[in-house]
C-alpha cells in the first residue's frame, strides 16, 4: 500500500481507538433484531389465543405460505438496494409457469420446459432493463407497463383458461410437492420433521444471496450504484450494467418462482400472482429496504415477509373476517415504515451533530 | 450628491465558526450602476442574500430611502422595492413567460382563480419596455439570454427600485451581453438603482458608475470608475501576503521530465482545443472563473465525459480513456469538486467508500475480504490522518474535511500515477485545508502527478509550481515564478490579457 514512497515515515498513525463492530453492521443487525423480536412476540400472544398456532402443521404452512413469494422478495430487496423497484413480479411469475406448463403441453420434458420459462421471465427483465437504461425511464413506470403488458401475455397465451398440468411427472411434482424427513430427535426434539422441498429451495436461495449480497465484489456495486448513481460514476463503475443486471435477476428469480408455483400446484392459472408485488416490496421495506436505494439486507427482508406471514396466519386463526384482514396488513405496514423512518431520522441528526 | 436609495452600516454575518462578512459598510446612490467585485468567498453573496432578506444579518443595520428597515424576508425585501436576479436562472421552464414574470405577485395575490388576462396585459407592459419576447412562450423554449431577460422582468414585475444582478453576462454572449446593458442603461434612466456583481473587469468599467470591493468579508473601498484603473481593481481583491502555510515547492520541477502530456483536447462543448503538460515532481494548477471549462478539461482527460479530439499520453504512453474504469485502469484519477453529491458515498462506511474505486483490490475470487477491506481503509486513514470513530461509521459521521479526506483516501488506494482534483479543499477548514497541501506536495515528490482546479487563488499561489489559466474553454496562458501572482491569473482569467492583445 505504498502510496508514496516517503509518505508513510512522515505521517505516522494517529491514536485513534479501532472498533471492529461497526456502526452500519451494527444498525442492520438492530433492525432486523427487532424484527425478530416482533415475530417472536406475536408468535407468543399467538400460542396463547390459539393452541393450534405452534404446531409444527401451522408452522410448516406458514413457512410454504411464504418460501416461494421469499424468492421474489430476494430478487425484488436487491432491486431496491441498487435504487430501482419492479411492478411487474406478479406478473412475471405468472409467465413463468404459462410458459413452462404450454411447452410442457406441447410435448417438452418438464425440466426443460421449466427452463424456457425461465428464461421466457429473465427475457422479459432483459426488456424492462433496456427501457431503464438504454432510454433512461424509471423502472417504477416501465415495471407497471410490463405488468400489464406480460399479464396481458399470460391470458392471451392461455386463452384466458388455466392450465392443467396433472400430467407432470412425480419426479418433478416432488420439488414443488415433496417433503424431505428431518430426523433431529437427538438433538431433543420431539417428532420427525417432514420438511417440505419448496422450503429447503428457498432457505438455500436465501443463504446463498445473503452472502453474495454481503461478500460479493458485483454485489457491491449495486450497493455503491444505489447510494450514490454519480458518485458510482465517478468511481469508475458502470452504473446502467449493475441497474440491468439487477432488474434481469429479479425477473429471473420470478421465473424461477413461477416454475417453483407451477410444481406445487400442477396447474398454471393465467391470473396468478395479481397483486403480489404489493406484498413483496413491503416485505422488503420491512425488512429495512429504502425505495431510495443504498440500503437493504437480505435476511432483514425474509423477516420482513415472514412477519407478514405470521400476521395473516394469526389473522386467519382468529377467526379475523377476510374483509378486514387487508385493512390491518396495511396498518402494519404503515408502522413498520414509520417507525423506521423515525428511527432513522434521529439518527442522521445524532450523526451530524458528531459531524459538527 | 443624489440622495441614497440603500445604505448599508456596519453589518456582519457569521456562519458557525466562519466570518463571512465583517463589518461591511456599502452605500447605494439612486439611479447608479454600482459593480460588487471581490473573490469567491469574500463574502458578495452573503451580503446580496442579506439584503434580499434571504439571510439574516448578525449586527448592524440597513436603511432603505433614508429609513432603517429590517428585511426579515424576500417577500419583505420586495415590499421594499428590492428585486435580486440570482447567478443561476431559476424559472419554471415548462410554463408561460407571463406566468414566470408574476409568480411573485400571483403567490402574494388572494384570489382563488387565476387571471390570465391580467397576467398577460402585465407581462406584455414590463417587456415591452426591455425585449421583443412573447410572454406566451414557454420559458424552456427560450435562449439563456431571453431568459436571463425574464429574470430581469421578474423584479421589475414586483415595481422595484434596487435591482441586484448577480453575474447577469455568465452565461451570456458578448452580443447577448450588449443588449443586456442596453436594457440597464433604460432602467437607469428610469431611477432605478443597480447593484452589479460581476468578475468581468471590461464591463464593469464601461457601464458601472462606481465600484466597490470585498475582500474577506470585509469593506476595502469603493471607487469612482472614472477615477481608478481596472489594475487598482485587482490589487484591491487580491492584495495580501501569504504566511508559510503552504508546504514548500519545487522548483527544480520546471526542468524535470514530462509525466502526463495533454494535447488538442476536446469535447465538443466547453473546451477548446487544450493541451498541457505535467511535470514530474510538480503540483500544476488549473486556474479560471467558474463556468470557464477548468471541470470539463478534468472530466475529459479521465473519460468521465466523451472527449471530441485530443488525447493523453502518460509516460510515453497513449492512455487516452473511452470510459472512467479505463482511466482509473490507466491510474489517472479524478476527485470531484461535489464532494456530497460524487466524491463520497455518505450513507456508506467509511471503509466501503475507500474501497469503491476498485474492489478487486480487497476481495478474492470475486468476494469482498472484510479483513483486506479494513487493513486498506486503516492503511489510508492512518496515512492521511482521518479523524474518525470506527471504519464502519458512514460517511455522513464525518466532518467536511474529514470526508474529503475519504474521498481522497478513496482515490489513493488504487495507487495513481495522476491524480486531478478539483476544489480539494472547498468547505474545508483551515486545519484540515493545510493537511491536505501537504498531502498533495509529498505525492508530487513521491512520483505522483498532481493536477489542481481551484477557485482560490491563493491556494493556486501557495501551493502549485506553475498555474495554467483557462478563459472560456482555452488555456489562456501559463504562469510560474514570479508571474504566480494573482494580478496575472486574474488577468487572464478574466479576458483582460486577450483582450489587450486584440486591441493592439
Amino acid at each position: 500500500m505504498s502510496v508514496a514512497s516517503g509518505l508513510d515515515e512522515e505521517l505516522r498513525p494517529t491514536a485513534v481507538r479501532e472498533t471492529t463492530s461497526g456502526g452500519w453492521r451494527s444498525i442492520a443487525s438492530m433492525r432486523e433484531f427487532g424484527l425478530v423480536l416482533i415475530i417472536l412476540a406475536l408468535c407468543v400472544v399467538m400460542s396463547f389465543a390459539s393452541p393450534y398456532f405452534l404446531s409444527w402443521g401451522n408452522f410448516r404452512a406458514m413457512l410454504m405460505s411464504f418460501s416461494i413469494e421469499g424468492i421474489v422478495v430476494v430478487g425484488m430487496t436487491v432491486l431496491l438496494i441498487v435504487g430501482a423497484i419492479d411492478l411487474s413480479v406478479g406478473s412475471v411469475v405468472c409467465f413463468a409457469m404459462v410458459v413452462a406448463g404450454t411447452a410442457f403441453l406441447a410435448g417438452i420434458d418438464p425440466w426443460t420446459a421449466s427452463l424456457a420459462g425461465i428464461v421466457a421471465s429473465a427475457l422479459i427483465g432483459v426488456a424492462m432493463a433496456s427501457f431503464v437504461t438504454a432510454i433512461g425511464l424509471h423502472s417504477f413506470i416501465v415495471s407497471l407497463a410490463f405488468m400489464v403488458i406480460v399479464r396481458g401475455l399470460c391470458l392471451a397465451i392461455t386463452d384466458g383458461r388455466p392450465l392443467s398440468l396433472f400430467s407432470l411427472p412425480a419426479g418433478f411434482k416432488f420439488i414443488g410437492q415433496g417433503t424431505v424427513p428431518l430426523d433431529l430427535r437427538v438433538l431433543g426434539f420431539p417428532q420427525v420433521y417432514d420438511v417440505p422441498v419448496v422450503i429447503l429451495i428457498f432457505l438455500a436461495v436465501v443463504v446463498v444471496f445473503d452472502l453474495l449480497l454481503r461478500k460479493a465484489t458485483v454485489f457491491r456495486k449495486v450497493f455503491y450504484t444505489g447510494s450514490n448513481e454519480k458518485a458510482a460514476q465517478y468511481s469508475g463503475i458502470r452504473t446502467n450494467r449493475v441497474k440491468f443486471f439487477c432488474i434481469v435477476l429479479c425477473s429471473g428469480l420470478s421465473g424461477v418462482a413461477g416454475v417453483l408455483y407451477m410444481a406445487r400446484f400442477g396447474a398454471a392459472p393465467p391470473t396468478f400472482g395479481v397483486g403480489m408485488e404489493l406484498n413483496i416490496i413491503a416485505a422488503a421495506v420491512i425488512g429495512g429496504a429504502s425505495l431510495k436505494g443504498g440500503s437493504g439486507t437480505i435476511l432483514g427482508a425474509i423477516l420482513g415477509i415472514a412477519l407478514l406471514s405470521v400476521v395473516s396466519s394469526s389473522l386467519t386463526l382468529l377467526d379475523v373476517p377476510p374483509v378486514w384482514q387487508d385493512v390491518i396488513r396495511g396498518v402494519i405496514l404503515l408502522a413498520a415504515v414509520t417507525i423506521d423512518h423515525l428511527l432513522h431520522t434521529r439518527k442522521r441528526a445524532r450523526g451530524a451533530v458528531r459531524a459538527g | 450628491m443624489p440622495p441614497l436609495a440603500l445604505e448599508v452600516r456596519n453589518v456582519s454575518k457569521s456562519f458557525g465558526p466562519v466570518r463571512a462578512l465583517d463589518g461591511v459598510s456599502f452605500s447605494l446612490r439612486k439611479g447608479e450602476m454600482h459593480a460588487l467585485m471581490g473573490e469567491n468567498g469574500a463574502g458578495k453573496s452573503t451580503l446580496m442574500n442579506i439584503i434580499d432578506g434571504i439571510l439574516r444579518p448578525d449586527s448592524g443595520e440597513i436603511l432603505v430611502g433614508g429609513r432603517p428597515v429590517e428585511i426579515a424576508s424576500p417577500q419583505k425585501a420586495h415590499e421594499l422595492g428590492i428585486g435580486l436576479v440570482h447567478q443561476e436562472i431559476a424559472l419554471c421552464p415548462d410554463i408561460s413567460v407571463a406566468e414566470n414574470i408574476s409568480m411573485a405577485a400571483t403567490n402574494s395575490r388572494r384570489a382563488w382563480l387565476m387571471d390570465y388576462r391580467e397576467l398577460r396585459r402585465r407581462a406584455d407592459q414590463i417587456l415591452a419596455s426591455l425585449a421583443e419576447i412573447d410572454p406566451q412562450a414557454l420559458v424552456g423554449d427560450l435562449s439563456i439570454s431571453e431568459q436571463q431577460i425574464v429574470e430581469i422582468a421578474k423584479a421589475l414585475a414586483l415595481d422595484c427600485s434596487i435591482l441586484i444582478l448577480d453575474e447577469p453576462t455568465a452565461a451570456l454572449t458578448e452580443r447577448e451581453a450588449g443588449k443586456l446593458f442596453a436594457i440597464i442603461a433604460q432602467l437607469k434612466a428610469r431611477g432605478i438603482s443597480i447593484i452589479y456583481i460581476s468578475h468581468r473587469m471590461a464591463e464593469v468599467f464601461a457601464h458601472c458608475d462606481r465600484i466597490s470591493v470585498l475582500r474577506d468579508g470585509r469593506y476595502i473601498c469603493t471607487e469612482e470608475v472614472a477615477a481608478t484603473t481596472q489594475e487598482e481593481i485587482v490589487r484591491r481583491m487580491v492584495g495580501r501576503h501569504l504566511g508559510d502555510i503552504y508546504p514548500a515547492k519545487n522548483p527544480a520541477s520546471v526542468d524535470a521530465p514530462i509525466l502526463m502530456s495533454v494535447s488538442h483536447l476536446q469535447d465538443g462543448d466547453r473546451v477548446r482545443d487544450v493541451s498541457f503538460d505535467l511535470r514530474r515532481g510538480e503540483v500544476l494548477g488549473i486556474a479560471g472563473l467558474i463556468g470557464a471549462g477548468r471541470t470539463e478539461i478534468a472530466l475529459g482527460i479521465c473519460g468521465l465525459s466523451r472527449l471530441a479530439a485530443g488525447k493523453v499520453v502518460f509516460e510515453g504512453q497513449e492512455v487516452t480513456p473511452r470510459s472512467y474504469a479505463e482511466s482509473i485502469a490507466n491510474g489517472i484519477v479524478y476527485l470531484s469538486e461535489d464532494r456530497k453529491g460524487a466524491g463520497v458515498f455518505v450513507d456508506l462506511p467509511i471503509a466501503m467508500n475507500v474501497s469503491a474505486l476498485d474492489i478487486d483490490r480487497v476481495a478474492s475470487a470475486g468476494f469482498v475480504s472484510r479483513a483486506k477491506e479494513q487493513a486498506q481503509a486503516k492503511n489510508l486513514a492512518d496515512q492521511l490522518r482521518l479523524k474518525r470513530g470506527s471504519l464502519d461509521d458512514a460517511a455522513s459521521t464525518l466532518s467536511g474535511g474529514n470526508q474529503q479526506k475519504v474521498a481522497l483516501a478513496k482515490l489513493l488506494s488504487v495507487c495513481p500515477k495522476a491524480i486531478i482534483l478539483d476544489e480539494p479543499t472547498r468547505g474545508v477548514d483551515i486545519g484540515a485545508k493545510a493537511e491536505i497541501h501537504r498531502i498533495l506536495r509529498e505525492l508530487a515528490s513521491g512520483g505522483t502527478g498532481i493536477v489542481t482546479i481551484s477557485s482560490e487563488l491563493p491556494e493556486l499561489i501557495g501551493l502549485c509550481d506553475r498555474v495554467l489559466v483557462v478563459h472560456e474553454g482555452r488555456i489562456a496562458g501559463e504562469v510560474s515564478g514570479d508571474d504566480l501572482n494573482e494580478e496575472t491569473i486574474m488577468r487572464l482569467a478574466s479576458g483582460l490579457a486577450i483582450e489587450g492583445q486584440e486591441a493592439r
